[in-house]
């Protein structure tokens, strides 16, 4: 959209007086005694601890919450003096998910796709399109597939197809928690360029603060008791309240993650080799076998047969000690650090475990049966629902120690252990699928912990999560280190690395492979 | 991924709104099955085998994309010759097995058969974006846009599945679950994907609600999907090929009317 054409969509009111809502089949409120009044074209980042309902508020108001069956409402919400049912289209919402916003198989479609669930006319809805792509700076193909976007085009895409519906409320639900660095930035400035030639209201929610502070003139912190802790410009609330935000697990610009910066006090240093040919290994890289877990050589990695993502990788993975996978998407670091926990077979070269690691079990990870692997590696996947199998919390936990066939007294006393060191004890009868981000990420760490492997495989342990659970993730791993577990973490994020890794292994991004994989 | 990318190219077929497509193929289908005899199918693949040159695919995609057909075709013509209802004299006989001059004529009839119903729906289909069809579906037959979009929508969701499908499989191995038998093993697997792909698409759900899908407006449609001459023509084709494998037949004497 032309600025001057954008700056006739008026922003929209908001306003909520003792407002509530509690999903059905809960017992507790997700929101109540909300009271807020947010004028046309303010903008508002809305903070608060995971479970205060900010979500709940946003979906609310862009009218997605559902009818009397999915939940019971008190007081009023209304946008623009209106029920946000009422008026579909009139606010935009931006999830957190990109895998889960596209819709349609090609780019301009996808964009199109809002303007005609409203009606608008064809010639105008294809002018719309276009404006809205320029706006968040895809310069891509109306014909483009959407399946060959990386996580953050697809966020700028689902951007693009809400502008396009020219809402006068947009609405942000934590936007960039599951993009890299570089998808952040890329979908942050987008936003920052819609609202220069926009009068639109905004409301984004997001625990990493830095990331939005420049671009919005009030910040509301949510009670998760109820109503409203605090509200005013940003830098006035982010100072009083500081303290108590990065308690509930908002990271406060200015305040660190609140542990030393690093372990070692010292920047990781860099190891191993990549793509450099087998006479690089040098004792720097690869130490004796005698005091390493795991070693690689002239290794060569593949998610599925014949896609090698990076080869002549040689590394070893010491036992007490942290390694960093770092680097670009499609760089290959998941499909490497599945590798080298014995679940993906190597597409060439070995992984050899030391013969003390491998305590009978053969020399080649890949080669253990499933039941050898949980008390040598243990393997926390990016998405925690993949590893869920069970319906409990605690019976999650006793999957492991059942499968080694334990004494069931020794299963519980375990699985006792671990609830409580995780914070889980609350939720022992809870299905692991209904625990929010941070409690599943918590029970991904805990079910692995249960069998105690002397080896853990970490894939982007800290994605999406807030300080609270980021700062109790970084601790339990540096006691299990200290206690002698070797470490190996697939990360994105600089101060995961800083304050835990020993060492980093950085992977470049593929020269010639195509983009299509870096999804994830 | 390939499941859901179609062919493309510049000829006129691609051009064909995929609703006529669906209409030429159900026609030959639907006449082709009225009849159980070897001339009238004999005749359409002859007219079709005319009309492949022009479907838009290289001769090695036809091979590839068609395979499946080619190989079900002699398959359920052995099986007929070899099980099929015996008549007329008998060449050969081992326990159920009866090879007779009527399993012979019928075992030939229905790899015809499979082959002229199979190739063309098959070629046809090749040339056809899920988008477009989907278009066309709620454009030109008229089928309510919810069904329509929910099921188009869905679709993209099948390469997330595939993934799904081999992260659960490590996850499994990584738990300690993954060394049992097969059929435990997949039966648990099938099931967790089942969970999370309720969990997508629910998810789904809300981002297309997000977006004003099912607003009580009338939803307008940014590609239009029209029926005209092109798509007459095509389905004038399907229809010709139909009727001219009915004459020969009959003409012949050799029509053989299914409920006959």
């Amino acid at each position: 959209m032309t600025p001057a054409e954008a700056a006739t969509v008026p922003g929209a009111s908001v306003l909520a007086r003792d407002w509530g809502w509690r999903h059905a089949g809960r017992r507790g409120w997700a929101v109540r005694g909300l009271d807020l009044r947010i004028d046309p074209g303010e903008r508002l980042l809305l903070l608060g601890a995971s479970g205060a309902g900010k979500s709940t508020l946003l979906h609310a108001l862009a009218g997605v919450l559902g009818g009397d069956e999915e939940g019971e409402q008190t007081g009023r919400l209304l946008v623009n003096g209106q029920e946000p049912t009422a008026a579909r289209g009139q606010s935009g919402l931006l999830l957190q998910d990109p895998d889960s916003q596209v819709i349609l198989a090609r780019l301009g479609d996808d964009v199109a796709f809002g303007c005609e669930n409203l009606g608008v006319p064809r010639d105008e809805i294809w002018r719309r399109v276009h404006d809205a792509l320029e706006m968040v700076g895809l310069d891509l193909p109306l014909s483009h597939p959407t399946s060959a976007l990386s996580g953050g085009q697809k966020q700028r895409l689902a951007l693009a197809g809400v502008l396009a519906m020219r809402p006068g409320l947009l609405l942000l639900d934590e936007p960039t928690a599951n993009l890299d660095p570089e998808g952040v930035l890329s979908v942050r400035d987008s936003v920052a360029r819609v609202l220069e030639h926009s009068e639109a209201t905004l409301i984004v929610i997001e625990h990493r603060v830095a990331v939005w502070q420049g671009l919005v003139n009030r910040v509301v912190v949510l009670d998760q008791g109820g109503g409203i802790l605090a509200d005013g410009n940003p830098d006035e609330v982010l100072t009083r309240q500081g303290e108590q935000l990065a308690k509930v697990g908002v990271w406060v610009p200015g305040r660190g993650s609140g542990l030393p910066a690093s372990r070692r006090g010292a920047a990781p240093r860099s190891t191993g080799s990549l793509n450099a040919g087998p006479l690089s290994t040098g004792p720097l890289s690869t130490g004796p076998l005698s005091t390493a877990l795991l070693q690689t050589r002239a290794l060569s990695i593949a998610r599925t047969k014949d896609a090698v993502v990076a080869s002549d990788i040689e590394l070893a993975v010491h036992a007490g000690s942290a390694l960093a996978i770092t680097g670009p998407n499609g760089a290959g670091k998941s499909t490497l650090a599945l590798t080298l926990a014995g679940l993906l077979k190597p597409a060439s070269g070995r992984v050899l475990a030391s013969d003390a690691f491998a305590a009978g079990a053969g020399a080649q990870p890949i080669r253990w049966k499933s039941r050898e692997l949980l008390t040598r590696i243990g393997t926390v996947f990016q998405d925690p629902e993949h590893q869920f199998v069970a319906a409990t919390v605690r019976a999650e936990l006793a999957v492991g120690p059942r499968a080694l066939a334990r004494p069931e007294a020794e299963i519980t006393a375990r699985v006792d252990e671990v609830l409580q060191r995780l914070r889980l004890d609350q939720l022992a009868d809870a299905n692991p699928f209904t625990l929010s981000g941070g409690e599943k990420r918590r029970l991904s760490v805990g079910t692995v912990l249960a069998t105690r492997p002397r080896l853990l495989v970490l894939d982007e342990p800290t994605f999406g999560q807030d300080l609270r659970t980021w700062r109790e993730i970084v601790a339990l791993l540096e006691e299990l280190i200290t206690e002698g577990t070797g470490v190996v973490a697939v990360s994105h994020d600089a101060d995961f690395v800083t304050a835990l890794a020993d060492r980093e292994f950085p992977m470049a991004a593929p020269a010639q492979a195509p983009r299509v994989a870096a999804a994830r | 991924m390939s499941v859901l990318a179609p062919a493309r190219g510049q000829q006129a077929i691609f051009r064909v709104n995929p609703v006529a497509k669906l209409a030429a193929a159900l026609l030959l289908a639907g006449v082709l099955m009225l009849t159980v005899d070897w001339v009238s199918a004999a005749v359409a693949l002859a007219c079709e085998s005319v009309l492949f040159f022009f479907a838009g695919l290289s001769l090695r995609a036809f091979f590839w994309r068609t395979l499946p057909v080619w190989i079900a075709a002699p398959t359920a013509g052995l099986t007929t010759l070899l099980y099929g209802q015996a008549s007329g004299q008998e060449y050969w006989h081992l326990g159920l097995v009866h090879v007779t001059e009527g399993s012979t004529a019928l075992a030939i009839a229905t790899t015809l058969r499979i082959l002229a119903i199979g190739l063309p729906s098959v070629v046809l289909f090749v040339t056809v974006d899920p988008t477009d069809l989907a278009d066309g579906l709620a454009q030109i037959v008229r089928l309510p846009s919810r069904f329509v979009l929910g099921g188009l929508a869905g679709l993209r969701l099948v390469g997330l599945f595939i993934e799904d499908w081999r992260a659960l499989e490590l996850a499994r191995r990584a738990r300690g679950i993954g060394d049992g038998g097969a059929i435990r093993r997949l039966a648990g697997q099938g099931f967790a994907l089942l969970v999370l792909s309720i969990r997508r698409g629910s998810k789904l759900a809300t981002a297309m609600e997000a977006r004003g899908f099912g607003a009580p407006v009338r939803r307008t449609w940014a590609r239009p999907a029209t029926f005209r001459g092109r798509e007459f023509a095509l389905v004038g084709i399907g229809l010709v090929v139909a009727l001219l494998a009915v004459f020969v037949s009959v003409a012949t004497g050799s029509w053989n009317f299914v409920l006959a």
